[in-house]
């Protein structure tokens, strides 16, 4: 048979891409609950670190259950609702208008150190998502503790929120001034103005990802307010 | 494969051993130095990039060495870029599925096994003329001489850098500076930069063994 007709080429060429299309659809569809429950015990991992506790894979779960003692979800009037607060997806979530979204609080017992509240947060850097959590002591303005990741923000730059050098100057911040007006922090550039009980350094070279980040600090807290208010009542 | 010849023939061996000295991927060939330096800071992810090129490229070989007379001419690029795409994404998927923290680290560089000069070299040099074992050999042995290389300059990275081997401590506390001691980890050797210098000490000390690999 001659190899190189047109007709022989254009056949080949599509037998070969459905092949290979069956072949990976069916791989991705069979290794996809492991990968989920890896996924699961990552990000049980982030909680643990917001609050400072570093976990290995082989503890996270039992790690996880003992210091969560109580997660639930509100919404924006700071009203409790149905639901598994882990099993929320932000990234939908936020694509709906604020008064329909589920916020998921996760609420950790640290011992003589109080209920820590932990909220989950996502946005965007420069090239892709970035999502954290931040730990907020019970008086529920000053922050216990940070956790950021990011998809794919340059390494170097942009990628060193999730350094722990970036994240440790969050710790004892407050997100209201003293007036109890919402202030959120501030991730500062070189040079700019800010009072440092609400702000942090900025990246050198993360601009877009360190403003990025700020932004998504700002967003995120102020859905949860109400929800702060009826805690300080 | 004729069936006169033996499955590990002298000449089936070679095509395992000569990539690990004298035609290695790296050292005398340079290629796939990129992924060389990006994955080395460590043993562990080292490895598990060198088993997973070697794994790679085996198996391409040998699939593309099995259609080898189907192949329209015309497309013969693309269609060894299917065969090694396919592989590196079943590859990725799997390290995922099953040592995720080690995946991440390699992030995008599974990815880009697929532009791994040594896989396209080898399946346009090798697999397209030759018959579906020996191609799998040389991959093996192209994939391991390309691993040899990777996890030697690991373990000096790590060992140097970061005063481990496979994440766990072997130089003592004791001995550090902050400690009271004498040793400091060398922060230069966790930098791709340092890489490339391990791999010229490496290319060096084989042209001093081997006088046949210097040219004039």
């Amino acid at each position: 048979m001659d190899t190189n007709a047109n007709k022989y080429t254009i056949i080949y060429a599509s037998v070969m891409v459905v092949v290979v299309a069956v072949m990976l659809a069916i791989a991705a569809t069979q290794l996809k609950p492991f990968q989920d429950a890896n996924i699961m015990i990552e990000k049980k991992q982030n909680i643990l670190k917001s609050v400072n506790i570093v976990s290995d894979v082989k503890q996270a779960n039992d790690l996880f259950t003992n210091t969560i003692k109580e997660l639930f979800i509100v919404n924006s009037k700071g009203e409790r609702v149905e639901g598994d607060a882990f099993k929320v997806d932000l990234k939908v979530e936020q694509s709906k208008p604020v008064e329909l979204r589920k916020l998921p609080v996760y609420i950790a017992d640290m011992g003589d150190k109080g209920k820590i509240y932990i909220i989950p947060l996502r946005g965007t850097g420069l090239w892709g998502p970035i999502w954290g959590y931040i730990a907020l002591s019970s008086d529920m303005n000053t922050i216990y503790g940070a956790n950021f990741d990011h998809q794919g923000e340059t390494p170097g730059l942009g990628a060193e929120i999730n350094t722990e050098k970036f994240q440790k100057p969050f710790i004892g911040k407050t997100i209201f001034d003293k007036t109890g007006v919402f202030t959120s922090i501030i991730v500062a550039k070189i040079g700019e103005k800010t009072d440092p009980a609400h702000a942090v350094d900025g990246l050198s070279g993360g601009t877009i990802t360190s403003k990025g980040l700020e932004r998504m600090l700002y967003d995120d807290l102020s859905t949860y307010l109400e929800f702060f208010k009826t805690l300080k009542k | 494969m004729s069936e006169k010849e033996l499955l590990f023939s002298k000449k089936n061996l070679n095509l395992l051993t000569v990539p690990l000295s004298i035609k290695n991927p790296i050292t005398v060939l340079v290629l796939g130095i990129c992924s060389a330096l990006a994955v080395t800071a460590q043993l562990k992810p080292a490895i598990v990039m060198a088993l997973s090129v070697t794994i790679v490229t085996a198996f391409a070989n040998m699939i593309v060495s099995l259609i080898r007379n189907t192949i329209p001419n015309r497309i013969r690029i693309i269609v060894q870029l299917v065969v090694v795409a396919a592989l590196v994404i079943l590859v990725d998927q799997v390290l995922k599925a099953f040592v995720y923290d080690v995946s991440k680290q390699l992030s995008v560089f599974v990815g880009l096994i697929i532009t791994n000069c040594i896989l396209m070299g080898r399946l346009e040099a090798f697999a397209l003329a030759n018959k579906p074992w020996p191609s799998f050999l040389d991959g093996i042995g192209n994939g391991a001489g390309y691993g040899l290389i990777l996890v030697t300059i690991g373990f000096f990275r790590e060992l140097l850098g970061s005063g481990s081997l496979w994440g766990y401590k072997v130089i003592p506390d004791s001995w550090y500076i902050i400690n009271g001691g004498w040793y400091s980890n060398n922060g230069m050797m966790i930098l791709p930069p340092m890489a490339l210098i391990v791999v010229g000490v490496i290319i060096w000390i084989q042209r001093i063994k081997n006088p046949e690999l210097i040219e004039d």
